[in-house]
Protein backbone atom coordinates (compact mmCIF):
# COMPACT_ATOMS: atom_id res chain seq x y z
CA UNK A 1 0.00 0.00 0.00
CA UNK A 2 1.39 3.50 -0.87
CA UNK A 3 0.64 6.92 0.72
CA UNK A 4 1.14 10.37 -0.07
CA UNK A 5 1.07 13.77 1.42
CA UNK A 6 -1.90 15.97 0.57
CA UNK A 7 -1.82 19.67 2.01
CA UNK A 8 -4.97 20.55 3.94
CA UNK A 9 -5.98 24.39 4.17
CA UNK A 10 -9.32 24.31 5.47
CA UNK A 11 -12.55 22.21 6.25
CA UNK A 12 -16.21 22.34 5.88
CA UNK A 13 -18.97 21.49 8.28
CA UNK A 14 -21.81 19.55 6.18
CA UNK A 15 -25.51 19.25 7.25
CA UNK A 16 -25.78 15.98 6.00
CA UNK A 17 -29.59 16.17 7.11
CA UNK A 18 -30.95 18.53 5.36
CA UNK A 19 -28.89 17.86 2.37
CA UNK A 20 -31.01 16.87 -0.68
CA UNK A 21 -28.49 15.44 -2.79
CA UNK A 22 -28.47 17.49 -5.75
CA UNK A 23 -24.81 17.12 -6.56
CA UNK A 24 -24.17 20.50 -7.48
CA UNK A 25 -21.58 20.94 -4.57
CA UNK A 26 -19.66 17.98 -6.61
CA UNK A 27 -18.02 19.52 -9.23
CA UNK A 28 -17.80 22.87 -7.48
CA UNK A 29 -15.02 21.67 -5.69
CA UNK A 30 -11.78 22.38 -7.39
CA UNK A 31 -9.49 19.94 -5.66
CA UNK A 32 -12.17 17.12 -6.04
CA UNK A 33 -12.48 16.30 -2.25
CA UNK A 34 -16.41 15.93 -2.14
CA UNK A 35 -17.09 12.63 -3.08
CA UNK A 36 -21.43 11.66 -2.45
CA UNK A 37 -21.84 9.09 -0.19
CA UNK A 38 -23.02 5.67 -0.73
CA UNK A 39 -25.25 5.29 2.50
CA UNK A 40 -28.49 7.86 2.37
CA UNK A 41 -29.78 10.41 5.23
CA UNK A 42 -32.90 9.76 6.77
CA UNK A 43 -34.63 11.35 3.82
CA UNK A 44 -33.20 9.07 2.06
CA UNK A 45 -30.82 11.24 -0.09
CA UNK A 46 -26.90 10.93 -0.53
CA UNK A 47 -24.88 13.22 0.81
CA UNK A 48 -21.36 15.13 0.43
CA UNK A 49 -18.29 13.72 2.58
CA UNK A 50 -15.54 15.49 2.50
CA UNK A 51 -11.57 13.89 1.55
CA UNK A 52 -8.48 15.38 2.49
CA UNK A 53 -7.55 18.57 0.57
CA UNK A 54 -9.98 20.73 1.17
CA UNK A 55 -9.03 24.85 0.70
CA UNK A 56 -11.49 26.37 2.24
CA UNK A 57 -12.97 28.44 -0.95
CA UNK A 58 -16.34 28.41 0.22
CA UNK A 59 -17.30 27.27 -3.68
CA UNK A 60 -19.77 24.57 -2.40
CA UNK A 61 -21.41 26.96 0.15
CA UNK A 62 -21.75 29.11 -2.91
CA UNK A 63 -24.08 26.30 -5.44
CA UNK A 64 -25.55 24.54 -2.51
CA UNK A 65 -29.33 25.37 -2.93
CA UNK A 66 -30.26 23.60 0.74
CA UNK A 67 -27.79 25.79 2.60
CA UNK A 68 -25.74 22.48 4.04
CA UNK A 69 -22.07 24.33 4.28
CA UNK A 70 -20.16 25.87 6.56
CA UNK A 71 -16.54 26.58 5.98
CA UNK A 72 -13.30 26.97 8.09
CA UNK A 73 -10.35 28.02 6.79
CA UNK A 74 -6.95 26.79 8.66
CA UNK A 75 -4.43 29.42 10.15
CA UNK A 76 -1.78 27.32 9.12
CA UNK A 77 -1.89 24.41 6.62
CA UNK A 78 -1.57 21.48 7.62
CA UNK A 79 -0.04 18.22 6.07
CA UNK A 80 -2.35 14.39 5.92
CA UNK A 81 -0.82 11.10 5.09
CA UNK A 82 -3.27 9.25 2.73
CA UNK A 83 -3.54 6.36 1.48
CA UNK A 84 -3.48 6.20 -2.85
CA UNK A 85 -6.23 5.01 -4.63
CA UNK A 86 -4.14 2.63 -6.63
CA UNK B 1 -8.24 11.37 8.86
CA UNK B 2 -7.08 13.98 11.16
CA UNK B 3 -7.41 13.46 14.69
CA UNK B 4 -8.46 16.73 16.22
CA UNK B 5 -9.09 19.42 14.01
CA UNK B 6 -5.99 22.63 13.72
CA UNK B 7 -7.12 26.57 14.81
CA UNK B 8 -9.46 27.74 11.67
CA UNK B 9 -11.41 30.65 11.41
CA UNK B 10 -15.27 30.68 9.62
CA UNK B 11 -14.50 32.27 6.26
CA UNK B 12 -18.52 31.21 5.43
CA UNK B 13 -21.46 30.92 7.31
CA UNK B 14 -23.82 28.22 6.78
CA UNK B 15 -26.91 30.81 6.81
CA UNK B 16 -26.64 34.36 5.39
CA UNK B 17 -27.53 36.49 8.52
CA UNK B 18 -30.57 37.91 6.87
CA UNK B 19 -32.47 34.30 6.33
CA UNK B 20 -33.63 32.41 9.37
CA UNK B 21 -33.59 29.07 8.91
CA UNK B 22 -31.71 26.91 5.72
CA UNK B 23 -35.08 24.55 5.46
CA UNK B 24 -37.29 24.70 2.12
CA UNK B 25 -39.52 22.78 0.22
CA UNK B 26 -37.77 24.13 -3.27
CA UNK B 27 -37.18 21.06 -4.82
CA UNK B 28 -33.53 19.81 -5.19
CA UNK B 29 -30.81 21.39 -7.17
CA UNK B 30 -33.44 24.59 -7.25
CA UNK B 31 -31.03 27.64 -8.70
CA UNK B 32 -33.65 30.15 -6.51
CA UNK B 33 -32.29 29.31 -3.17
CA UNK B 34 -28.53 30.30 -4.29
CA UNK B 35 -29.50 33.43 -5.70
CA UNK B 36 -31.67 34.21 -2.56
CA UNK B 37 -28.12 33.85 -0.64
CA UNK B 38 -26.57 36.44 -3.16
CA UNK B 39 -28.66 38.97 -2.81
CA UNK B 40 -29.00 38.49 0.95
CA UNK B 41 -25.35 38.63 1.41
CA UNK B 42 -25.14 41.83 -0.64
CA UNK B 43 -27.50 43.50 1.48
CA UNK B 44 -25.95 42.47 4.89
CA UNK B 45 -22.90 43.18 2.68
CA UNK B 46 -24.11 47.01 1.64
CA UNK B 47 -25.11 47.59 5.22
CA UNK B 48 -28.49 47.30 3.93
CA UNK B 49 -29.96 44.88 6.80
CA UNK B 50 -32.40 46.52 8.94
CA UNK B 51 -33.01 49.76 6.03
CA UNK B 52 -34.82 47.21 3.39
CA UNK B 53 -38.10 46.76 2.11
CA UNK B 54 -38.53 43.85 -0.38
CA UNK B 55 -41.59 43.34 -2.69
CA UNK B 56 -42.01 39.73 -3.43
CA UNK B 57 -43.86 38.18 -6.43
CA UNK B 58 -45.63 34.88 -7.14
CA UNK B 59 -43.07 31.58 -7.92
CA UNK B 60 -41.39 29.25 -5.72
CA UNK B 61 -38.88 31.74 -4.05
CA UNK B 62 -42.57 33.04 -2.45
CA UNK B 63 -41.54 30.27 0.01
CA UNK B 64 -38.55 32.13 1.35
CA UNK B 65 -41.03 35.31 2.44
CA UNK B 66 -41.62 33.05 5.58
CA UNK B 67 -37.64 33.11 6.53
CA UNK B 68 -36.39 36.42 5.39
CA UNK B 69 -35.31 38.74 8.02
CA UNK B 70 -36.12 41.47 5.80
CA UNK B 71 -39.27 43.62 5.95
CA UNK B 72 -41.30 42.44 2.68
CA UNK B 73 -44.71 43.53 1.32
CA UNK B 74 -46.25 40.59 -0.62
CA UNK B 75 -48.03 41.96 -3.96
CA UNK B 76 -50.11 40.38 -6.69
CA UNK B 77 -48.66 38.36 -9.33
CA UNK B 78 -46.28 40.31 -11.87
CA UNK B 79 -47.51 43.83 -10.12
CA UNK B 80 -44.18 44.13 -7.94
CA UNK B 81 -42.43 47.18 -9.47
CA UNK B 82 -45.71 49.24 -9.33
CA UNK B 83 -45.72 48.27 -5.72
CA UNK B 84 -41.90 48.89 -4.86
CA UNK B 85 -42.58 51.84 -6.71
CA UNK B 86 -45.49 52.96 -4.06
CA UNK B 87 -43.05 52.26 -1.12
CA UNK B 88 -39.95 53.69 -2.41
CA UNK B 89 -41.76 57.10 -3.01
CA UNK B 90 -43.28 57.47 0.69
CA UNK B 91 -40.07 55.17 2.20
CA UNK B 92 -37.11 57.34 0.56
CA UNK B 93 -34.82 56.70 2.90
CA UNK B 94 -34.88 52.64 2.17
CA UNK B 95 -33.50 50.13 -0.25
CA UNK B 96 -36.29 48.87 -1.97
CA UNK B 97 -36.25 45.52 -4.30
CA UNK B 98 -38.54 43.31 -6.13
CA UNK B 99 -37.94 39.27 -6.24
CA UNK B 100 -39.38 38.08 -9.07
CA UNK B 101 -40.01 35.50 -11.65
CA UNK B 102 -39.87 35.03 -15.22
CA UNK B 103 -43.59 34.25 -15.07
CA UNK B 104 -44.30 36.83 -12.49
CA UNK B 105 -42.19 39.89 -14.43
CA UNK B 106 -42.43 38.98 -18.44
CA UNK B 107 -45.84 37.19 -18.68
CA UNK B 108 -48.03 38.22 -15.87
CA UNK B 109 -46.64 41.76 -15.31
CA UNK B 110 -44.80 42.72 -18.00
CA UNK B 111 -46.53 46.46 -18.38
CA UNK B 112 -45.77 47.11 -14.72
CA UNK B 113 -41.83 46.52 -14.86
CA UNK B 114 -41.80 48.02 -18.45
CA UNK B 115 -43.49 51.48 -17.27
CA UNK B 116 -41.20 51.04 -13.76
CA UNK B 117 -38.08 51.40 -16.09
CA UNK B 118 -38.96 53.88 -18.19
CA UNK B 119 -39.89 56.43 -15.14
CA UNK B 120 -36.29 55.34 -13.88
CA UNK B 121 -37.91 54.27 -10.74
CA UNK B 122 -35.37 54.08 -7.79
CA UNK B 123 -35.50 50.72 -7.03
CA UNK B 124 -33.71 47.24 -7.63
CA UNK B 125 -35.67 44.19 -9.41
CA UNK B 126 -34.86 41.01 -8.85
CA UNK B 127 -35.40 38.38 -11.62
CA UNK B 128 -35.60 35.02 -11.32
CA UNK B 129 -35.40 33.51 -14.67
CA UNK B 130 -35.62 29.64 -15.24
CA UNK B 131 -37.88 30.01 -18.30
CA UNK B 132 -40.76 27.93 -16.84
CA UNK B 133 -43.67 29.02 -14.67
CA UNK B 134 -41.94 26.48 -11.70
CA UNK B 135 -43.98 27.03 -9.36
CA UNK B 136 -47.43 25.78 -11.05
CA UNK B 137 -46.02 23.15 -12.79
CA UNK B 138 -43.49 23.72 -15.36
CA UNK B 139 -45.56 25.71 -18.25
CA UNK B 140 -43.65 27.50 -20.78
CA UNK B 141 -43.40 31.19 -20.14
CA UNK B 142 -42.27 34.51 -22.56
CA UNK B 143 -38.74 33.89 -21.30
CA UNK B 144 -38.79 30.00 -22.28
CA UNK B 145 -35.92 29.77 -25.59
CA UNK B 146 -36.91 28.50 -28.88
CA UNK B 147 -36.67 24.49 -28.90
CA UNK B 148 -37.24 23.84 -25.01
CA UNK B 149 -39.22 21.65 -23.40
CA UNK B 150 -41.85 22.45 -21.02
CA UNK B 151 -44.98 21.24 -19.68
CA UNK B 152 -46.83 23.26 -22.48
CA UNK B 153 -44.06 22.56 -25.45
CA UNK B 154 -43.16 18.85 -24.97
CA UNK B 155 -41.71 18.49 -28.91
CA UNK B 156 -39.83 22.15 -27.76
CA UNK B 157 -41.12 26.07 -27.99
CA UNK B 158 -41.92 25.99 -31.86
CA UNK B 159 -42.19 30.27 -32.63
CA UNK B 160 -44.60 29.01 -35.97
CA UNK B 161 -47.08 28.27 -32.81
CA UNK B 162 -45.68 29.63 -29.29
CA UNK B 163 -43.97 32.99 -31.29
CA UNK B 164 -40.08 33.97 -29.79
CA UNK B 165 -38.82 34.51 -26.51
CA UNK B 166 -38.89 37.96 -25.10
CA UNK B 167 -35.46 38.79 -24.00
CA UNK B 168 -36.11 40.95 -20.99
CA UNK B 169 -32.94 42.23 -19.83
CA UNK B 170 -32.12 43.71 -23.23
CA UNK B 171 -35.34 44.81 -23.12
CA UNK B 172 -35.27 47.32 -20.12
CA UNK B 173 -31.72 47.80 -21.27
CA UNK B 174 -33.16 49.87 -24.09
CA UNK B 175 -35.25 52.34 -21.50
CA UNK B 176 -33.41 55.69 -20.86
CA UNK B 177 -34.50 55.27 -17.31
CA UNK B 178 -33.39 52.18 -16.63
CA UNK B 179 -29.59 53.02 -15.24
CA UNK B 180 -28.11 49.62 -14.53
CA UNK B 181 -28.98 46.29 -15.97
CA UNK B 182 -27.03 43.16 -15.68
CA UNK B 183 -27.68 39.59 -16.10
CA UNK B 184 -25.87 36.61 -14.18
CA UNK B 185 -26.64 33.08 -13.24
CA UNK B 186 -26.10 30.54 -10.51
CA UNK B 187 -24.52 27.79 -13.01
CA UNK B 188 -21.69 27.36 -11.21
CA UNK B 189 -19.31 29.09 -8.26
CA UNK B 190 -17.40 31.28 -10.63
CA UNK B 191 -21.01 32.91 -11.73
CA UNK B 192 -22.10 33.10 -8.28
CA UNK B 193 -19.45 35.36 -7.83
CA UNK B 194 -19.61 37.56 -10.63
CA UNK B 195 -23.32 38.08 -9.76
CA UNK B 196 -22.62 39.07 -6.18
CA UNK B 197 -20.91 41.66 -7.88
CA UNK B 198 -23.58 42.79 -10.27
CA UNK B 199 -25.85 42.28 -7.49
CA UNK B 200 -23.74 45.42 -5.62
CA UNK B 201 -24.20 47.22 -8.61
CA UNK B 202 -27.53 47.13 -9.06
CA UNK B 203 -28.05 48.12 -5.32
CA UNK B 204 -25.27 50.75 -5.84
CA UNK B 205 -27.12 52.48 -8.18
CA UNK B 206 -30.25 52.84 -6.39
CA UNK B 207 -27.80 54.00 -3.29
CA UNK B 208 -27.11 56.62 -5.64
CA UNK B 209 -29.78 57.36 -7.06
CA UNK B 210 -29.17 56.92 -10.20
CA UNK B 211 -32.62 55.64 -11.48
CA UNK B 212 -33.87 52.16 -12.11
CA UNK B 213 -31.90 49.20 -11.93
CA UNK B 214 -32.61 44.98 -12.94
CA UNK B 215 -30.45 42.42 -12.00
CA UNK B 216 -31.22 39.22 -13.68
CA UNK B 217 -29.99 35.55 -12.55
CA UNK B 218 -30.48 32.52 -14.19
CA UNK B 219 -31.68 29.94 -12.45
CA UNK B 220 -32.11 26.10 -12.48
CA UNK B 221 -35.36 24.31 -12.35
CA UNK B 222 -34.29 20.26 -13.19
CA UNK B 223 -38.14 19.59 -12.26
CA UNK B 224 -39.34 21.76 -15.06
CA UNK B 225 -36.26 21.18 -17.57
CA UNK B 226 -36.94 16.65 -17.13
CA UNK B 227 -33.23 16.68 -16.56
CA UNK B 228 -31.24 15.62 -13.05
CA UNK B 229 -30.41 18.01 -10.94
CA UNK B 230 -26.86 17.27 -11.78
CA UNK B 231 -27.01 18.30 -15.04
CA UNK B 232 -29.07 21.55 -14.49
CA UNK B 233 -26.01 23.87 -14.63
CA UNK B 234 -24.85 22.29 -18.29
CA UNK B 235 -28.77 22.48 -19.31
CA UNK B 236 -28.71 25.54 -18.61
CA UNK B 237 -25.65 27.22 -20.13
CA UNK B 238 -26.87 25.43 -23.75
CA UNK B 239 -30.40 26.48 -23.56
CA UNK B 240 -31.52 29.74 -21.87
CA UNK B 241 -28.04 31.30 -21.55
CA UNK B 242 -27.43 31.30 -24.99
CA UNK B 243 -30.48 33.50 -25.54
CA UNK B 244 -30.08 35.11 -22.60
CA UNK B 245 -26.67 36.09 -22.19
CA UNK B 246 -24.79 36.78 -18.99
CA UNK B 247 -23.05 40.27 -18.51
CA UNK B 248 -23.49 44.09 -18.26
CA UNK B 249 -26.67 45.21 -19.88
CA UNK B 250 -26.26 48.74 -18.86
CA UNK B 251 -24.27 50.74 -16.72
CA UNK B 252 -23.57 54.52 -15.53
CA UNK B 253 -21.15 52.54 -12.51
CA UNK B 254 -17.89 52.24 -13.08
CA UNK B 255 -16.44 48.74 -14.87
C1 LIG C 1 -53.12 36.44 -10.92
C2 LIG C 1 -52.54 35.08 -10.78
N1 LIG C 1 -52.45 34.27 -11.84
C3 LIG C 1 -51.90 33.03 -11.73
C4 LIG C 1 -51.42 32.60 -10.52
C5 LIG C 1 -50.79 31.23 -10.42
N2 LIG C 1 -49.35 31.22 -10.29
C6 LIG C 1 -48.74 31.10 -9.10
S1 LIG C 1 -47.08 30.96 -9.19
C7 LIG C 1 -47.15 31.04 -10.88
C8 LIG C 1 -45.92 30.86 -11.71
C9 LIG C 1 -44.80 31.75 -11.34
O1 LIG C 1 -43.75 31.58 -12.24
P1 LIG C 1 -42.41 32.38 -12.06
O2 LIG C 1 -42.70 33.79 -11.70
O3 LIG C 1 -41.57 32.16 -13.27
O4 LIG C 1 -41.74 31.72 -10.77
P2 LIG C 1 -41.08 30.27 -10.57
O5 LIG C 1 -42.10 29.45 -9.89
O6 LIG C 1 -40.65 29.75 -11.89
O7 LIG C 1 -39.93 30.55 -9.67
C10 LIG C 1 -48.45 31.19 -11.34
C11 LIG C 1 -48.87 31.28 -12.74
C12 LIG C 1 -51.51 33.47 -9.41
N3 LIG C 1 -51.03 33.13 -8.20
N4 LIG C 1 -52.08 34.69 -9.55
S1 LIG D 1 -14.41 24.74 0.67
FE1 LIG D 1 -13.66 24.50 -1.46
S2 LIG D 1 -12.12 22.90 -1.32
FE2 LIG D 1 -13.32 22.79 0.59
S3 LIG D 1 -14.91 21.25 0.17
FE3 LIG D 1 -15.78 23.26 -0.34
S4 LIG D 1 -15.38 23.50 -2.53
FE4 LIG D 1 -14.03 21.85 -1.83
S1 LIG E 1 -25.14 21.02 -3.17
FE1 LIG E 1 -26.01 20.91 -1.11
S2 LIG E 1 -27.96 19.81 -1.34
FE2 LIG E 1 -26.77 19.46 -3.20
S3 LIG E 1 -25.67 17.51 -2.80
FE3 LIG E 1 -24.29 19.18 -2.21
S4 LIG E 1 -24.70 19.45 0.00
FE4 LIG E 1 -26.41 18.27 -0.83
S1 LIG F 1 -40.22 23.76 -9.70
FE1 LIG F 1 -38.28 24.56 -10.46
S2 LIG F 1 -38.14 26.65 -9.62
FE2 LIG F 1 -39.72 25.57 -8.45
S3 LIG F 1 -38.64 24.72 -6.66
FE3 LIG F 1 -38.67 23.13 -8.25
S4 LIG F 1 -36.72 23.40 -9.34
FE4 LIG F 1 -37.08 25.31 -8.19
MG1 LIG G 1 -39.93 30.93 -13.53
Amino acid sequence: MTSHMVTVRGTVHIDTEGCKGCELCIPACRPAVLVMSTDVNDTGYRYPELLPGCTGCRACLDVCPDFCFEVFKYEHPVEVQVESAR
Amino acid sequence: MTVEEPAMHPVGDKLPSLLQSGEHDLCPGCGEPVAIRILLETLAELGLSTSTIGVVGIGCYTAFARTLDVDLVQALHGRAPSVATGVKRMQPTKAVFTLQGDGDMVNEGLQEVLHTAARGENVTCVLLNNGVFGETGGHMTATSVLGQRTKTSLDGRDPDYHGYPIVIGDLLAQLDGAAYIARGSVQNAGAVARTKRMMHKAFETQLAGEGFSMIEVLTMCPTGWFVPTAEGPGYMGETLGQVHVMGELKTRRPK
